[in-house]
């Protein structure tokens, strides 16, 4: 019985030179992509000692405001306030602003790049067809995958951290823009095109307002992954509530463990209900509910 | 009217709808039908060599029932479908081989169209959607909104301006289209059953108010319908579609009088036909006397010849004078010259009357009416029979056809 897979090519060979290649790449860029992203940083940074620098009853008021104007919901906003109190009381103030930092820099950078990657998707159905197994396979690939090649590119910190998170949390911002501007109404996209628009004018004045709502949901889904994409990224050093967790497990303290999930869960309630809150009124701003 | 070019020109299109549209063109062109090559190739055949011409000025009415391609082939003209064979040509130039500049510059400039689902920017006002041609075509903001609002007041939503599409009712929506597509000013409309979505009040006014736009601006209309009333009405001719192919092209008397097949039959067997049919496709061509030749034999022979009941008298420039029968002599005394005010009063109709205009006339008369071309001139007459056996086709029971006359210009 042949119990072993036959070795019919040298996978440790190929493994190699995978490895080798990329080391090269490491070699050959890694101090020059490492100057290119300080901006980032930098931005990064500046956010994350904002946050941190503004006192924090000012901090809780402002994402309670926040929370309220999106929603226009006392309950939500005053469930706010107290979400981030006990964030506060649990100790975990400066991981949560760390990983606030994170996430919104995260996002921002997915939507930018996300967008328009949405937009072509939405024009070619080359490119479409392109990049639809691209991102099922950014979607399926276990999060830890993620790490590996930015951790061997720039070394533990947070500039791996950061574009891990952008890479693993920028798929739906794309598949959602594309699907946003596919579902605008055939008839609609004929009379603009009847009437002599060009493809830019078509764009910006009907596809996009008219795909926001969805965009919207996909910046939602995005904010949510990144979210949870930085908790995991704190194990290449981007600090924040991740780090907590990560130092429960190591030291057996269940406590921190449990206080920083906990948490992790505010933020996520609160950032989740305040993106929806914007879809839904995106939603009704451009009239498109009767 | 033969010599005048085209405005829109048609050119033996074909459009199969499917992932291979030019392998089947050879079958189709051969006559395959649109069943056969939908169950076999699983294309649609949305036309088949259709060709037409389409004047400057005219409105051509397009018809055909659900399906048949009306939308496909008005689609053609702006080149939002491009034909699998064949060529469009708008003042002479073929929209298929346009260049994209040449193409958005026709679409913006010169020909503009009505969707049938009115196609509205949702997130835009009223007038922001009237605005949209103008816009689009880089028309300064304050003169484009002015012509918009001009455009919006003529299809009666002023006041609505700045409501949002989903908060008016479907008629209401298709007038912004209509607003649309009027503010581009552009010569030629395409409209896309661009008044089906109206109740019959507002219908009957917005086709009155684009009869009255063309009599001032002679815009080229290209106008889908379901209803033939609305074809009739508002067409110069109408051409009528049957699965993609042309069934018929003529003007609506020509269609109605001579249909090309039993689909077109069927298609205006209810129309009013009282409405369409003129004078002058009715008229028999009979002789008249002159003053001097009427004497009671003359008029007996004369009558006995057309089987009419009076017979028409008429100057030397071929006028109309009166009517001449029996009755006639028991006025003259004796043998003396039979005089004009002894005759019955001449009741003239011109040839592009339409039946319902002659009617009146013809009831308060016993006898037939004399037919006279623009300057007067006798043609022949019009008589009772020949007005009823041409108001219900094929009618062979006299008493349905007589029935039938009783209540001229009925629906
Ligand atoms: N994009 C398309 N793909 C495939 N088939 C199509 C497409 N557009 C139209 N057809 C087919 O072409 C034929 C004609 O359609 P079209 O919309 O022109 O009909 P119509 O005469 O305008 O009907 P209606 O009166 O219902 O508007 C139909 O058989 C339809 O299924
Ligand atoms: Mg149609």
């Amino acid at each position: 019985m042949d119990s072993n897979f036959p070795e019919l090519i040298e996978s440790r060979e190929i493994r190699g030179t995978i490895d080798d290649g990329f080391n090269w790449v490491v070699i050959e860029f890694g101090e020059a992509l490492e100057i290119a992203f300080l901006p980032v940083l930098r931005f990064l940074n500046s956010i994350e000692n904002a946050l941190l620098w503004l006192p924090w009853y000012l901090v809780v008021l402002l994402l309670a405001l926040f929370a309220y104007q999106a929603t226009r919901s006392a309950k939500f906003a005053g469930g706010t306030i107290v979400m981030l109190f006990l964030t506060g009381l649990f100790g975990m103030w400066e991981p949560a602003m760390a990983t606030i930092a994170l996430m919104l820099v995260a996002t921002l950078l997915a939507v930018i790049v996300g967008i328009p990657l949405g937009i072509a998707m939405s024009r070619s159905n080359v490119f479409q067809g392109i990049l639809t197994p691209v991102l099922d396979i950014m979607q399926t690939l276990p999060i830890f995958v993620y790490l590996i090649p930015f951790v061997m590119l720039f070394g533990p910190g947070k500039i791996p951290a950061l574009l891990a998170t952008i890479v693993f949390a920028v798929p739906p911002v794309i598949r959602l823009t594309n699907l946003g501007i596919r579902q605008v109404d055939r008839e609609v996209m004929e009379a603009v095109v009847a009437f002599g628009a060009t493809p830019r004018q078509r764009l910006f004045s009907v596809q996009i307002p008219l795909a926001l709502p969805t965009i919207m949901a996909g910046i939602n889904q995005t904010t949510m992954m990144s979210l949870s994409m930085v908790v995991i990224a704190s194990m290449i050093g981007a600090g924040g509530l991740g780090y907590q967790v990560l130092q429960g497990i190591q030291r057996l303290e269940v406590s921190r463990g449990l206080l920083a999930g906990i948490a992790i869960v505010f933020l996520a309630v609160i950032f989740d209900r305040v993106a929806q809150a914007y879809g839904r009124k995106m939603q009704q701003h451009l009239h498109l509910q009767k | 009217m033969s010599e005048t070019p085209s405005k829109i020109s048609v050119k033996e299109i074909y459009k199969i709808f499917g992932p291979d549209p030019a392998s089947v063109l050879e079958r189709v062109r051969a006559g395959a039908s649109k069943s056969e090559i939908l169950n076999e190739t699983g294309h649609t055949v949305g036309l088949r060599d259709v060709s037409l011409e389409i004047r400057p000025g005219e409105t051509f009415v397009i018809m055909g029932l659900s399906g048949s391609g009306k939308s496909t082939l008005i689609r053609h003209f702006n080149l939002l479908i491009e034909p699998t064979a064949g060529h469009i040509l708008v003042d002479g130039h073929d929209v298929v081989d346009m260049g994209t500049e040449e193409l958005r510059d026709l679409r913006r400039h010169r020909m503009s169209m009505v969707f049938q689902r009115f196609a509205l920017l949702p997130h835009k006002t009223v007038l922001e959607n009237a605005v949209y041609g103008l816009k689009v075509a880089g028309i300064d903001k304050s003169e484009a909104e002015q012509r918009a609002r001009e455009q919006i007041e003529l299809v009666g939503l002023g006041g609505f301006e700045n409501q949002y599409p989903s908060q008016l009712s479907g008629g209401m929506q298709q007038r912004v289209g209509l607003a649309r597509a009027l503010a581009t000013q552009s010569e030629i409309l395409l409209m896309d059953e661009a008044f089906s979505a109206l109740d019959p009040l507002i219908r009957n006014d917005m086709q009155g108010q684009l009869l009255e736009l063309q009599q001032t601006l002679h815009k080229t209309i290209v106008f889908i319908t379901h209803d033939l009333d609305e074809a009739l009405r508002l067409g110069d001719h109408i051409a009528i579609l049957k699965d993609g192919a042309l069934s018929q092209v003529g003007t609506a008397e020509e269609i109605l009088m001579d249909p090309a097949d039993d689909y077109v039959a069927r298609f205006v067997r209810d129309v009013n036909r009282s409405r369409v049919i003129t004078v002058g496709s009715i008229v028999s061509e009979s002789r008249a006397l002159r003053l001097s030749e009427v004497n009671p034999q003359s008029v007996a022979a004369g009558m006995e010849e057309t089987g009419q009941r009076a017979i028409y008298v008429v100057d030397e420039d071929n006028r109309p004078i009166g009517a001449a029968d029996e009755q006639v002599f028991t006025r003259v005394d004796g043998s003396s010259p039979v005089r004009p005010e002894h005759l019955h009063e001449p009741a003239t109709v011109t040839t592009d009357m339409v039946i319902e205009e002659m009617l009146p006339t013809m009831a308060t008369r016993d006898y037939p009416l004399a037919v006279v071309d623009h300057d007067g001139r006798f043609l022949g007459t019009v008589s009772r029979r020949d007005t009823v056996s041409e108001l219900v086709p094929r009618a062979t029971e006299p008493e349905a056809a007589m029935a039938e006359a009783g209540a001229p210009g009925g629906r």
